[in-house]
């Protein structure tokens, strides 16, 4: 069940060296009021995982700008020229993981699995660096940990009172794992929250039980 | 027309009616416009689409209606949004019947390396390890040589692979070839295109097939 805070009042739950899941693709459905506290407050040597990144003006790419990152863990970073030279000077370790990898390592944290297996990325860097080949049944498969947060922070089209989301599109994508996979779980609503009741349970994408805190987002407009 | 829209517009007639399909950034994403519309094939986006379609142009843009290279589209009806596991459980699950993507280098055993020249800026893989190892065809579009002119289409890959023997089809200006078990084998030839030349520009040996026929596109 949710309790409604004020932005910088829910940020201030998030601690230096927090492992943070940060939901969004492209920074579209990364919360940006969440993002512009965080810098604001300035907690340090944060753990990011999020797809991409974006880039240093849009989505967690600006806490990488900002110098709050000393872990990111992600999929792609073509957006952010400045993260291989931070890279090369050890001021940030840079995890990547492929896509699907990245989306199953979050819910295998969420939804109480050891691990994922997985035949992607076999044969690759991935396994070289960031996986281990197991071999089950005669069959090769890359193992990889839970990717569990002790903060998912997400932004959602609509909640009540209760904490229930819904996503609008593809602003769902990996927010709605991310919100089973961390100790404490922050969404930035973009309409008006609603009173319990107000949205049908079956549109309901992620139930109120495992959302913590709602902070009331700038409002419905999606269109840029 | 340019090699890459005869590139593309070849890709477009991969397709048969029902199946799901990705196209990869560039002059496969290109494909999409050369559809036939009597086949109707539902294309995924990584970010949770399945049905992607055309955006209207007179239309503002949602940035949750955009691809997964951040280009607006629309949903067609009969269309889905999915969540990132699902959208990537119907890569790796099979469910996928087709994926088209570019390539810096393919080899004669169908490995792929698509997402990192060495020494180069690590850029990440994002989806394309998932899509070469999940989907059930590996289609690949690409310009046969580099902009240096050297062969693309090696014996051996020496960039860091996207998969390990992934890849089905390569599909070029000048030709497309099927990877088989026993190697490369060439079963269209671009117009005006001779054997001579094609061989000259792959560095990987192939077979002709019996049934080599011309490469035409709609």
């Amino acid at each position: 069940m949710a309790s409604i805070y004020e932005l910088d009042q829910a940020v201030r739950l998030i601690r230096d060296g927090d492992t943070v899941l940060a939901g969004g693709f492209y920074g579209n459905g990364t919360p940006a009021l969440i993002v512009d506290e965080l810098i604001r407050q300035g907690q340090k040597n944060l753990t990011i995982a999020n797809n991409d990144g974006n880039t240093t003006e849009k989505g967690v790419g600006r806490l990488i700008a900002s110098g709050q990152v000393k872990k990111f863990i992600c999929s792609w970073c073509g957006r952010l020229g400045i993260l291989p030279q931070l890279v090369d000077e050890g001021k940030i370790e840079l995890e990547l993981c492929p896509q699907g990898t990245f989306a199953e390592r979050i819910r295998a944290a969420g939804f109480g699995l050891g691990g994922v297996l997985t035949p992607t990325g076999l044969g690759t860097i991935v396994e070289e660096k960031w996986a281990e080949r197991v071999t089950l049944n005669g069959r090769d498969w890359l193992y990889h940990a839970p990717l569990k947060g002790n903060v998912a922070i997400v932004e959602a089209d609509r909640a009540d009172t209760e904490g229930n989301l819904v996503f609008h599109l593809t602003q769902r994508a990996f927010s709605q794992v991310m919100c089973f996979a961390a100790d404490l779980v922050i969404a930035e609503i973009n309409r008006p929250i609603e009173p319990a009741g107000n949205i049908d349970p079956q549109d309901v994408h992620v139930p109120g039980v495992v959302v913590d805190i709602l902070v009331q987002g700038k409002g419905g407009n999606h269109e840029q | 027309m340019n090699s890459k829209e005869f590139i593309a517009r070849r890709v477009a007639r991969e397709f048969k009616s029902g199946d799901l399909a990705n196209l990869g950034a560039g002059i496969p994403g290109q494909a999409a416009k050369y559809l036939d519309p009597a086949v109707k094939v539902y294309l995924h986006a990584e970010n949770g689409i399945v049905g992607a379609g055309p955006w209207p142009a007179d239309e503002p843009i949602d940035v949750f209606s955009t691809d997964a290279s951040e280009n607006p589209v629309s949903i067609v009806p009969g269309g889905a949004i999915v969540d990132s596991c699902t959208s990537f459980g119907l890569i790796r699950g099979g469910h996928l019947q087709t994926t088209v993507l570019g390539a810096m280098q393919v080899d004669m055993e169908g490995n792929l390396a698509n997402w990192l020249v060495p020494g180069g800026k690590m850029a990440g893989m994002g989806g394309a390890m998932d899509l070469v190892c999940g989907a059930k065809r590996v289609v690949i579009a690409m310009e046969h040589c580099a902009k240096d002119g050297s062969p693309k289409i090696l014996r051996k890959c020496t960039f860091p692979l996207t998969g390990l023997r992934v890849v089905t089809s390569i599909i070029t200006e000048l030709g497309y070839f099927d990877v088989t078990p026993d190697g490369l084998v060439l079963k269209e030839i671009a117009p005006g295109v001779t054997l001579e030349e094609i061989t000259r520009k792959t560095e990987a040996p192939f077979a002709v097939s019996p049934t080599l026929s011309e490469m035409t596109v709609d």
